[in-house]
Formats: structure tokens, C-alpha cells, sequence
């Protein structure tokens, strides 16, 4: 049954829109319900991993726009099941979790409608076949993102780090837009199955280096890579509970997602083409500056954050290595990084909640207050440092094996790997372990701590367990996420693999490598002071050197750039206006008539009437001295020569109805016109001569252009006209024989009535105006 | 004719788009009415013209006798005539009570919300 697919979409999404109501209805419990959708949805997933462990595939399809070539296509396959499993298993506990860390906060339903929402779009995101579908949910986790990082907008800092989180993934998935419509022009299909069928295309193809760059750019943006890395850890803004959802299960594994979904695609047959190289380098370059700034972090969130960039660029560096053993790896890492790091941010969210800092120099010892916690936190850390029989081992164990099987210049990618991990292990202990050992100091807390509720230990506590069970059990793990997701990412069949403890416990050179990194990452926890010491003044040092400095340049200049143009264009004067807005007119107006330069172009000057000659040069002379008159009777002689002129052109060239209007409206408007000069002062210039100058060679230019095109508008005719038919259909259909007035009553009566409804606008206008001077004048003369 | 109509409607739009740009509000006026002179005998040209030939159905036929002038761009420029007119006269009213209100004609002066 395929549209379990989008039951379970719909679930999520339903869970959302209610929330407010349900947090109304039952306070800080909301949490315990609100989870049963993303649970329910989690076992609807679970259900189906059998069907997907079998090699098959579960396709949803409802046609949406299906001249965009953008379907409502949804496609279960290994890897899809694998991040909907994270999403809604992590997700279930992270809502559950809310509700506690979140307690008596006013706006609890706010956050749980945003929270919902986000994980739809991420389980969206990852189910869609179709490339635009994919891009939808993608934009909807960037904007839900954006609202929950930025949840505590009374603060301007969280409001400018959501803000910078938006902009840089917005702007990076502009980038992938393109890349993914190339890849749609290149292939002819958006639909990742059959994409990923195409990859030998894809890389014939002119467009494929413009292609996996403005991919990379998307995917790069959204997870965190180096130089884009800056707005991971700013996203700590966001409550905690975000910052656990955002850096385990969704947000920043959806650019890994990508990658891995397109990499069939893109990955050249041999490896070591440009889509390797670029993944493989810059996830090194992110591990390495990740690992060397989280050394002097001392906010236990900061230490996590810089951890997930970490393991961001391992994931990367796996899929650029690309060999069985590294796509390996990573499905493994990738599923531990999302269990133990989910604890920890939970686990030091308790933390902060009950003891009211997260300050790592200052915590210590509360493992005797808050047993729990500190267990869930112990456990989480150790599958983090890849201790054996945690799962996160089994993860680092494979990233060894994958690194000793390159050779040549690619062991750089070991040696990154290897210090990347050995860091990475202290940072786990400092932020994980370090709180709850060592002697309890609680005189130095804001408060007093004591443990967590029920809610607030539950996930940390299943999540870090799951962790342990997996690594001694990996069996059902490894044949239902692991292969069909490793199948998914080769785009080759599922075949099972040895994925157990005893396999990866032999003395070799991954294992003596594990425990080098032991020994390192121990010993970076013992010194964790001696960087703490130096912190402010290095990072101080660093940061102008950084992107993120970067940023803020190109972010004030273009500040800077909308008030110059502002100042320039804006300037209240109606002059300016003017002046700008014709001026653009006549650029375009040039560039359009400059590409239709060289149609021949008849006048037969001899032909013309002599009669039209004469009206159309005493026009032209009155026009000049309408605007250039001072006496408003000439003005008024002047204008009413060319409206007349303008009806007697109307009479000549078989348009009598024009005419008789013509000369109507004429005859009003120069006895309005009479009327309101009696009130107006005389005409004077006001204007410098110079300006006058000026604006006249514009006037002059535009009028010119104006001529030009009409000339051209004549010549040129790019369709046959309807007039035919409407002249045609006029008498049978319309019963009337002069056509323009059928036209006007009936083909396109509804014109006729905008036209009658502005006449009747205008006429209260004037009514409103006139009255309201009438009654200023009554109560001056009293 | 066309060519030498095109010259009328460039003149007529350089006039108005002169008017356009000065400060006195009288001349904004002006500018408008040229313009939309201008701008009915440029939809009405850009149909193609001939003289004396209205799309008007005999008595004993039921189509008008070809070659007749553009019906559609006639009905067009016959509704855009009627609006040029209530914009004129708006203007025209909003102008004189504008001059009551600041006391000047300058455009320049009207700055401020209140009066």
C-alpha cells in the first residue's frame, strides 16, 4: 500500500496545524500527544522496512503540475527509509522532549506548529522522487527552520543569526535550483529513480562541471561545509530541543542526503572524478578547521555544534572516498552521529534547564543529582568516542578500513580521518562526560540542579541505549537500514554485509588505529584547560580572518548599496521620478527597437493627404505651445486644437465613434479646464535652464523612440489580427452592425463596465473634493 | 499615413513627458492630457489605418465589406478616451483644491501631510 506515504506526510503535517489547539487544550502535556504522529508515522516506516530490505521500491504518484514536469511523486527506497526512520524516530522524542524543556513556555504551541512542520518538510524531502517536489520541502525546511532557530525573536542576536542560517541556505539552494533544472534539461527526466539511471549521460554531457558545482552549492549550504560552515553554530540560537532535532536527524543531513541521493548520478564509474574530489576535500577541510575551533569552545552546545560540522565533513570525505568500504561507513556513522547526538544535545539541555548554564569549565560532578541524565550523557559520549561495543565504533571502525584501502596521495584522507577523530573523541568526552565526573562544585550554578522530568530523560535515555544495543546487535539495523541504503547510494543491488563486533575486533591496522585515537582523545580531554585558557584571545584572532567575516562585509555592503540607491533614486521629488522612470523606458525601449533594427520599413510619403498633412502640422505647433505658453489662454486654445485635431484624425480614418467621443470629452475638458484657472495661479517657469535643458533632450529621445516603434508596431504584425472574426460573428451572433459598438456592449462588455465604474470612482472623487474645499472656504468667510 | 501619424504621437509624447517633468502642478495636467492624446493614437495607428472605411455592416449584408479599419483597436481607444477623461477631470479637481491647501503651485512645496 504506496499511499501509506502520504498518510504519513499527512499525519505529521495535521499533528502541526493542531498543535496550538492541542497545547491549549492540554498545557505541557501536548508533547506526549503531539508525538504519536511522528511515532505513528515511524512505525508505518518500520512496517514497510521488510519490503525494502527485499530490494524493492514503494512509489506514491499524484499528478500536480504536470507541464512543470513537477509531480506529486513519493518513492521509498533504501536510503529514503533510512533518513524517514531518523527523522520520525528522533523527531517522536524530540516533541516528547519539548514539552519538558519547554515547560509553561507562553508560546508552546507556536513552537510545536513550527517543530511539526519542519519535520514534515524533512520527511517530505526525503521521500520525493520528483526533483521539484524535493525542492519544495527543502525551501520548507529552510523556512521553518529560519522561525524555530529565530524562535526567541525579542532577542536581536537570535533574530540576526536566523536571519544569516536563511540567507545562506537560500541562497545556496538557489544554486542547486539551477543545477537540479540542468539536470532535468540534460537527462529529460525529474525523477531521481530514473536520474540515477543516467549518470553515464550526465557526465557526457557539456553542462556536467556547471551542473555538480551548483549542486555542491546547495548541498554544501545546507550541510555545513566549509566556507559556508558559520551558520551551523550561530543556529544555536534556536531552543534546545531545535538544536538537537537540527543537528542529528534533518537540517544539515539533508545537503548529506542529497549528495548521497544524486550520487549514483554524479559519481564518476572509475571514482576520482570532480564530484569525489570536491566532496572528498572540502568534507576534509570542514572536518579539520571544525575539530581545531571546537578545542577552544567552552558553551557545551558550541562543543556539540562544532562536533556535527565535524561529522558533516567526515559524511562528506566518506561519499567523496566513495569506495564500498567508505559509503559503508558512512550509512554506519550517519546513524550512530544521529543517535548519541540527539542525546547530547538533550542531555545537555537538561543540564542547562536544571542547572542554568552550559558552561563546561563550570560544570562538573552531577552525576550524583541527576543520574539518569548523566548516564544517557556517559553512554552517548562513549558510542560518540567509538568505544567498543558502541555503535559509534563499529561507524569508526569502517572509516579506518575504508582510509588503509587508499593508496597514493589519498591517504591524506586517512590522516584527516585519524585527527578528526581523535579530536572529535575529546570534544565528546569534554561535553558529554565531563559534567557529571570530577567534584561537584553546585555553589558555582545559577541554580540548584536536581534531575530531570520524565519527558526530559526518556529520549536521551532510549536514544543512548539504542546506541549500546545496536553496536552488540546490528542485525536488524544492518539488513534493514544499512544495505538497502548503501544499495541506494551505489545505485547498485542490495548484497548483505558483515556488520558485527567480532569482525571489526581483530588486531590489525584499523583496530591499532581506534585505539591511537582512544589514547589521543583521552589525552586532548586532559588538556581540555589548557585550550580554555587560550580560547578568547585565538578565536579573537581568527575570527576576522573567517568566512563569517565575510559574511558580514557582503551583508553590510549590500545594506550599504540599498540606502546609497535609496538616497539616489528616492528622492521625493516628482521631478526625479519622472525623470528616472522614463529614462528606464527609453533604455528598454532602445534595446527593444535595437533588435528589430533592419525591417524594411515603407512610407510612400507621396500618397498622403494633404488635408492630414495640414491638421497634423497645426498640431504640432499647438502641442509646442501648449508647453511652452505662459498665457492660459493660449494654453487652453492650444489644447483644445489637438483634442479636436486629435477627433478630425478619428473622423478621417473611419472611426466615427472615436470621433463623436473625441469631441465630447474635448468640449468638457476645456470648459473644465476654465473653471479651475480661474483659481490657479499664473504659469510661471520655476525650473533652472539647465534642468529645463535636460529634461527637454529626454522628452525629445522618448518621443523619438516612440515614433520609432509605432513606425515599426505598423510594419511588423506578429499575428493575424481577430478583428476578422469579431467583425464576422458581429451581425449573426450580436445582432449589430457597427462593430466597434458591438465590441464595446457585448464582446468585451465587461471592459465597458470597468471603464464606467472608474468614470463613477473619478466623479466622487471630484465630488469629495470639491465639497471639502466648499465647506473650508464656508468657515474661513464666517 | 502611418509615418506621418507617428511623428504627431512622437511629438505629442515629448511634449507631455516635458510637462511631466516641470514643478508647476498646472503643467502636470497638461503633460497628462498630451500624453493620453498621444497614447489613443498610438493604439489606434498601431492597428493600421484607412480612411474612410468604418467596420459598419450595410443594411442588406451581415459582415462590414472588406477592407475596413480595425474594429478592436477602435473599442480599445474608445473606452481609454472615456478614463482619459475622468483622469483629466480628477486631476484637474485635486490640482485646485491641492493649491487651496499649501498655497503654491510648486510640487516642491507640497512636503508635508497635513495641510
Amino acid at each position: 500500500m504506496p499511499s501509506f506515504l502520504v498518510i504519513s506526510l499527512a499525519v505529521i503535517f495535521l499533528a502541526s496545524v493542531i498543535a496550538p489547539m492541542v497545547v491549549r487544550a492540554l498545557g505541557d502535556r501536548a508533547g506526549w500527544f503531539l508525538a504519536a504522529a511522528p511515532l505513528a508515522a515511524f512505525g508505518l516506516f518500520v512496517s514497510q522496512a521488510p519490503v525494502i530490505a527485499s530490494g524493492a521500491s514503494l512509489v506514491y504518484e499524484v499528478d500536480w503540475f504536470s507541464a512543470l514536469e513537477a509531480s506529486f511523486a513519493l518513492r521509498l527506497d533504501g536510503l529514503s527509509l533510512l533518513m524517514a526512520l531518523l527523522v520520525t524516530g528522533i523527531g517522536t522524542f524530540i516533541v516528547i522532549y519539548t514539552g519538558g524543556y519547554m515547560h509553561g513556555h507562553p508560546q508552546l504551541g507556536r513552537f510545536y506548529l513550527y517543530l511539526l512542520a519542519f519535520m514534515g518538510s524533512m520527511v517530505g524531502l526525503v521521500l520525493s522522487d520528483n526533483v521539484i517536489l524535493m525542492f519544495v520541502f527543502w525551501e520548507g525546511t529552510s523556512i521553518t527552520s529560519y522561525l524555530l532557530i529565530g524562535f526567541n525573536h525579542e532577542e536581536k542576536s537570535s533574530r540576526w543569526k536566523a536571519l544569516q542560517a536563511l540567507l545562506v541556505t537560500g541562497l545556496g539552494a538557489m544554486a542547486m535550483l539551477a543545477g537540479l533544472i540542468l539536470i532535468g534539461m540534460v537527462t529529460g527526466s525529474y525523477r531521481f529513480s530514473e536520474i540515477n539511471g543516467m549518470g553515464d549521460v550526465l557526465q557526457a554531457s557539456p553542462w556536467y562541471t556547471a551542473i555538480v558545482l551548483l549542486i555542491l552549492g546547495g548541498c554544501f549550504t545546507k550541510s555545513a561545509q566549509v566556507p559556508f560552515h558559520f551558520w551551523l553554530p550561530n543556529a544555536m540560537a534556536g531552543p534546545t530541543p531545535v538544536s538537537a532535532f537540527l543537528h542529528s536527524a534533518t537540517m544539515v543531513k539533508a545537503g548529506i542526503f542529497l549528495m548521497a541521493r544524486l550520487n549514483p548520478a554524479l559519481s564518476s564509474v572509475g571514482g576520482g572524478g570532480l564530484w569525489e574530489y570536491m566532496l572528498a576535500i572540502f568534507g576534509g577541510l570542514t572536518l579539520l578547521l571544525a575539530m581545531f575551533l571546537g578545542l577552544f569552545q567552552k558553551d557545551a552546545k558550541s562543543i556539540l555544534a562544532y562536533t556535527t560540522l565535524g561529522v558533516l565533513g567526515i559524511l562528506t570525505m566518506l561519499l567523496g572516498i566513495g569506495t564500498e568500504y567508505a559509503i559503508k561507513a558512512m550509512v554506519v556513522f550517519l546513524i550512530g552521529h544521529a543517535l548519541y547526538k540527539a542525546t547530547l544535545f538533550m542531555v545537555i539541555g537538561s543540564v542547562d534547564h536544571e542547572a542554568g548554564t552550559r558552561d563546561v569549565t563550570l560544570l562538573r560532578g552531577l552525576r550524583k543529582v541527576m543520574p539518569i541524565t548523566a548516564l544517557a550523557g556517559l553512554l552517548a559520549a562513549l558510542s560518540m568516542s567509538g568505544i567498543p561495543p558502541f555503535f559509534g565504533f563499529i561507524g569508526k571502525e569502517l572509516i579506518y578500513k575504508a582510509g588503509v584501502g587508499l593508496a597514493g596521495p589519498d591517504l591524506i584522507f586517512l590522516v584527516v580521518a585519524f585527527v578528526g577523530n581523535l579530536v572529535m573523541m575529546g570534544l565528546a568526552l569534554k561535553a558529554g562526560v565531563g559534567p557529571f565526573f570530577g567534584k561537584a562544585d553546585l555553589a558555582a550554578l545559577p541554580k540548584k540542579p536536581h534531575e530531570a522530568p520524565l519527558a526530559m530523560w526518556i529520549g536521551p535515555a532510549v536514544l543512548a541505549g539504542l546506541g549500546l544495543i545496536f553496536g552488540l546487535v546490528p542485525f536488524w539495523v544492518s539488513t534493514h537500514m544499512v544495505e538497502p541504503a548503501i544499495a541506494a547510494i551505489q545505485g547498485s543491488t542490495i548484497h548483505s554485509l558483515e556488520l558485527a563486533l567480532w569482525d571489526l575486533v581483530k588486531p590489525n591496522l584499523p583496530l591499532l588505529l581506534s585505539a591511537l585515537t582512544v589514547a589521543g582523545g583521552c589525552l586532548v580531554f586532559i588538556n581540555r584547560r589548557r585550550f580554555w585558557a587560550v580560547a578568547d584571545g585565538v578565536l579573537a584572532r581568527i575570527r576576522p580572518l573567517g568566512a563569517e567575516a565575510v559574511y558580514d562585509r557582503l551583508f553590510n555592503a549590500t545594506i550599504w548599496f540599498s540606502k546609497f540607491q535609496t538616497i539616489r533614486l528616492q528622492t521625493g521629488r516628482l521631478h526625479d521620478y519622472v525623470f528616472f522612470i522614463v529614462a528606464t523606458a527609453v533604455a528598454f525601449l532602445a534595446w527593444a527597437l535595437f533588435s528589430f533594427w533592419g525591417q524594411p520599413v515603407s512610407f510612400a510619403w507621396a500618397s498622403y493627404d494633404p488635408l492630414i498633412i495640414g491638421i497634423v502640422i497645426i498640431m504640432i505647433v499647438a502641442a509646442v505651445v501648449a508647453v511652452s505658453s505662459r498665457s492660459y489662454i493660449k494654453v487652453l486654445a492650444a489644447l483644445g486644437v489637438v483634442g479636436f485635431g486629435v477627433a478630425l484624425l478619428f473622423a478621417y480614418f473611419g472611426a466615427p465613434d472615436l470621433a463623436i467621443t473625441q469631441l465630447l470629452v474635448e468640449t468638457l475638458t476645456v470648459v473644465l479646464f476654465m473653471f479651475v484657472v480661474l483659481r490657479l495661479p499664473p504659469l510661471k517657469s520655476i525650473s533652472k535652464t539647465r534642468t529645463r535643458l535636460r529634461d527637454a533632450i529626454l522628452a525629445s529621445v522618448f518621443g523619438a523612440l516612440i515614433t520609432v516603434l509605432l513606425i515599426q508596431a505598423v510594419n511588423i504584425q506578429f499575428k493575424s489580427p481577430i478583428s476578422e472574426q469579431l467583425a464576422a460573428m458581429s451581425y449573426p451572433e450580436a445582432k449589430g452592425k457597427n462593430v466597434v459598438n458591438v465590441i464595446l456592449v457585448d464582446f468585451r462588455a465587461l471592459d465597458t463596465m470597468g471603464e464606467i465604474v472608474v468614470v463613477a470612482v473619478a466623479a466622487l472623487g471630484i465630488a469629495a473634493l470639491v465639497s471639502s474645499g466648499l465647506i473650508k472656504r464656508k468657515e474661513a468667510s464666517k | 499615413m502611418e509615418g506621418l501619424i507617428a511623428v504627431l504621437v512622437g511629438v505629442l509624447f515629448a511634449t507631455g513627458t516635458y510637462c511631466l517633468l516641470r514643478r508647476s502642478i498646472v503643467k502636470l495636467v497638461i503633460g497628462v492630457i498630451l500624453i493620453s492624446h498621444g497614447a489613443n493614437l498610438l493604439v489606434f495607428t498601431s492597428g493600421g489605418l484607412l480612411a474612410g472605411r468604418p467596420a459598419l455592416v450595410p443594411s442588406d449584408g451581415t459582415v462590414p465589406p472588406a477592407p475596413f479599419g480595425d474594429p478592436l483597436p477602435q473599442a480599445m481607444v474608445l473606452t481609454a478616451i472615456v478614463i482619459g477623461f475622468g483622469l483629466t477631470a480628477f486631476l484637474l479637481a485635486l490640482v485646485t483644491r491641492a493649491y487651496e491647501a499649501v498655497g503654491d503651485d510648486d510640487i516642491n512645496a507640497f512636503r508635508n501631510t497635513d495641510t
